[in-house]
């Protein structure tokens, strides 16, 4: 017998290499639409689907338009109608009626009533996000209204109901205890394929009663790595790329086969100090270690964009709070060293300064990685204040670190970046950071009542002519005391492929404004 | 088939099963255990660590934080949260994610699929590379197909994954290759090429020492003799024999592929299973650990078993 596999066993070996292979089909999701084709909008982005629920990935879907809050912004900030067509204030501006759009209709075809909203509204109190912070007495929904009674006045109510935690989903969304189990919005996309954490597509929807988008169907994929996404961006992989890293913004701006698009984000890379620590309750030793930092080279080097440098805490894209007359903030080692030597705080042999009981000037600056950027501006934090006399340690963490070192009282400095316009009315982040006890974010063994005050008047019916006055006072004040130390202004990068016109890029991150583009012909 | 083979079969077989039946029981509890406890020592508050994965950078606040103990009921005692573990793994509930918020076997039964397309792909590939160098290089030993084969083998086998993966996507970036992602079918590619690659570093070596082992041997000397052709000596005498060792190198190459797997997916953005836990950990995500690491860990059983069930088929001795 010369061949040596008999058919039994050949049939067995088969059938056991088989095994895996048929195995090897991807679980089908509830949804299994969502093919990509040549007129499918490509989207890749950094941020995962990390849960439904609008105070966690919701921002994806109010993004692609998939969903709608009950207020938008325009281009420059201003508010606009939304889900909600028309709102009006009562004389003591505690009741706010908002009228729904007419003809608005959930995907699921039910139109978009009070009851609806009102439900969705009561759901976003109880979780992170804005609606927790105002002082809600009650809410009253009428066939097409809503009506939201407030125990005391709260005017940047508009700006909580434009954040993507107050997004509208429709009744049929919502499990036991309020969690969200699919999606199901308002907007001229609805939601066609889900698989989280990592993609999503939506096609138009029928029931969208504006302009039809140009766009008909899109397709989100979340890709961690910078590098990867980059990449995707140059082999044509994706329509547009968010969230361009330094080095790849550098790299693909001379692409011929790409366009790259930046904007500022109201969003600003700081150090977080706590005051009450021994060595970092003199304002001098603030100014200090705000003078040995070289901002213009961080700027250059790391971030590889010149106007990346802030000046300010607040970035000009937010001109209502950016004070151009202001000194900026400057760099000056020279100066630096002095203030220390006033205090007393002469180097050592190892060139770190120690105070008068001999003890070494030594800090832990605490930081998280899911900002790439964040532990290469901490290391060249670490070596400016080395040069200073000042021996930094990082540590590369959780970002969860920062809020829980905050409460046990074991931060000692933190680099974050903090997007003052995550609400879009910045009184709101600023109030939180810098008027309370509990700023996780912000200020940490810090306080001035004068700038607190200001900051909740800005809740209150002041006029327009007080607000600007309150404006540049907190402005000044943070620029004076230096709670938190500006380092650099963030930008939101993107690489779009020519064949798609109408791109733009928001600067409050609301908005992939899908619906404004369409292919080159 | 005979009643008399039937028998025979199931008496070969049987051993295999209840060996490794009872070494999937033992690794299930041992890694569901470990798993649990490992998450419970590392330092850091859960509760902030959770709240960070679902709110993200921007919304993590000690409110959120505590609203999370809340709702998960964090301060109970280790020994509550683990016997409520194995309480809902009895009825064959692995628990809900504690960040997403989906069933932990709705998550798994989506990445398993890929995890174990990307895996079979990558050792399909493996097998088309590893095989052929293999063989060229055991025809001549010493020859310059063996020299180089060890060279490149050693080079690429020093390798971290990652580090190759990275290689591998500058390299082919240019030739229009997808470079993460997944959905089409090209996606698949240089994953499946970065885990075969390293993958065949090691098998080509194997099947080297096989065809060798077998070309030395009496009964390949005996089909020589008997006047075939190389080709058909080797098909037909040393294939077979050189497959044992073979088939055998893949149950220990297992360790790498799921090494290689958990890194690999991250940096492409393939959605399986290693890219979930490496999240998790990240979350401290307990639910989702455990259940990943638990089907890592069956699956590594099972895909023993089938080696040794496909070396009882290759090997007519110990039937």
């Amino acid at each position: 017998m010369v061949d040596v596999f008999l058919p039994r066993r050949r049939a067995l070996l088969l059938g056991l290499g088989a095994l895996p292979l048929a195995a090897c089909r991807p679980g089908s999701e509830t949804l299994t639409q969502g093919e990509i084709d040549g007129q499918t909008l490509r989207l890749v982005g950094p941020w995962e689907i990390t849960g439904l629920d609008p105070s966690r990935a919701g921002y994806l879907f109010s993004r692609t338009e998939i969903s709608e809050t009950l207020v938008d912004l325009d281009d420059h900030g201003h508010y606009v109608a939304g889900l909600a067509s028309e709102w009006s204030v009562s004389a003591d501006r505690r009741r706010w009626r908002f009228r729904l759009r007419p003809g608005a209709r959930f995907h699921d075809g039910s139109p978009v009533s009070g009851t609806a909203v009102r439900q969705a509204l009561e759901y976003a109190r109880v979780k992170p996000g804005g609606l927790g912070m105002v002082p809600i007495e009650r809410i009253e929904a009428g066939e097409f209204t809503v009506d939201l009674h407030l125990r005391q006045i709260f005017e940047p109510l508009p700006a909580v109901l434009a954040h993507s935690s107050t997004q509208i989903l429709a009744p049929d969304c919502y499990g036991a205890s309020g969690s969200v189990r699919r999606i199901i919005g308002s907007g001229p996309y609805k939601l066609s394929l889900l698989e989280a954490p990592q993609r999503f597509a939506a096609e138009v929807a029928d029931t969208w009663d504006g302009p039809v988008p140009a766009i008909r169907r899109l397709h989100y994929l979340a890709v961690g790595r910078g590098e990867s996404r980059a990449l995707m961006a140059e082999s044509g992989q994706a329509d547009v790329v968010y969230g361009l890293d330094p080095a790849s913004w550098q790299r693909l701006r001379g692409n011929p086969r790409l366009q790259v698009q930046a904007v500022h984000l109201p969003r600003t890379i700081y150090l977080k100090l706590n005051a009450g620590h021994p060595l970092l309750a003199r304002r001098e030793v603030r100014e200090a270690i705000s003078l040995a930092i070289d901002r213009a080279g961080i700027a250059r080097a790391v971030l590889r964009d010149e106007s990346a440098a802030a000046s300010q805490l607040l970035p000009p894209v937010l001109p209502d709070w950016h004070d151009p007359a202001l000194a900026p903030l400057a760099t000056d080692l020279a100066r630096a060293g002095q203030l220390l030597d006033g205090l007393g705080w002469a180097r050592g042999a190892d060139g770190i300064r120690r105070d008068g009981q001999g003890e070494r000037l030594a800090l832990k600056l605490q930081t998280f990685p899911d900002r790439p950027e964040l532990p290469v501006v901490a290391a060249a934090i670490q070596e400016q204040m080395r040069q200073l006399g000042i021996a930094v340690e990082v540590a590369i963490g959780n970002s969860s670190d920062i809020p829980a070192g905050h409460r046990n009282g074991t931060l000692q400095m933190a680099l974050g970046a903090r997007n003052y316009a995550n609400i879009p009315d910045p009184s709101l982040t600023l109030s939180q950071d810098f008027a309370g006890q509990d700023s996780d974010w912000g200020a940490m063994g810090w306080s001035d009542p004068e700038l607190a005050t200001g900051l909740l008047s800005l809740q209150g019916a002041a006029g327009e002519r007080a607000r600007v006055a309150v404006r540049r006072q907190v402005t000044a004040t943070l620029q004076a005391e230096l709670p938190v130390i500006p380092v650099a202004w963030n930008r939101l990068v993107a690489a779009v492929q020519p064949r798609l016109a109408g791109f733009s890029l928001d600067p409050f991150e609301r908005s992939y404004r899908i619906s404004r583009m369409r292919w080159q012909s | 088939m005979n009643a008399q083979t039937l028998i025979s079969l199931g008496r070969s077989l049987l051993p295999v099963l209840l060996r490794r039946g009872g070494q999937a029981l033992a690794v299930g509890v041992l890694v569901g255990m470990l798993s649990f406890l490992m998450m419970r020592w590392l330092p850091g508050d859960f509760a902030y660590r959770i709240a960070a994965g679902r709110y993200g950078y921007d919304l993590v606040s000690a409110e959120a934080a505590e609203a999370v103990r809340r709702e998960l009921a964090l301060d109970a005692p280790w020994y509550v949260a683990l016997a409520g573990w194995w309480q809902q793994l009895l009825a064959f509930d692995l628990g809900n994610s504690l960040v997403i918020g989906t069933p932990v076997v709705d998550e798994i039964r989506h990445q398993l699929g890929h995890t174990l397309m990307l895996a079979g792909a990558a050792l399909g590939l493996s097998l088309l590379i590893g095989l052929p160098l293999g063989v060229a290089a055991g025809l001549r030993p010493g020859g310059w197909a063996d020299r180089l084969g060890l060279l490149v083998s050693v080079g690429l086998r020093a390798f971290p994954p990652f580090l190759l993966g990275l290689l591998m996507v500058i390299v082919f970036a240019g030739a229009d290759l997808p470079a993460a992602g997944h959905g089409e079918a090209a996606n698949l590619f240089l994953p499946a090429l970065t885990l075969a690659l390293g993958l065949a570093a090691g098998s080509s070596r194997i099947v080297r020492e096989a065809i060798r082992n077998v070309l030395a041997s009496e009964h390949y000397a005996f089909a020589q003799t008997k006047g075939l052709p190389l080709s058909l000596a080797v098909w037909r005498h040393a294939l077979r024999n050189m497959a044992l060792p073979v088939v055998a190198y893949l149950g220990v190459q297992l360790a790498f592929v799921i090494e290689g797997v958990v890194i690999l997916e991250t940096l492409f953005a393939w959605p399986g299973i290693g890219h979930a836990m490496v999240h998790a950990v990240f979350w401290r995500d307990v639910p989702m650990i455990q259940g990943t690491c638990l089907m890592l860990a069956l699956c590594f059983v099972l895909l023993n078993a089938l080696v040794d069930l496909l070396c009882l088929a290759l090997d007519p001795r110990h039937r």
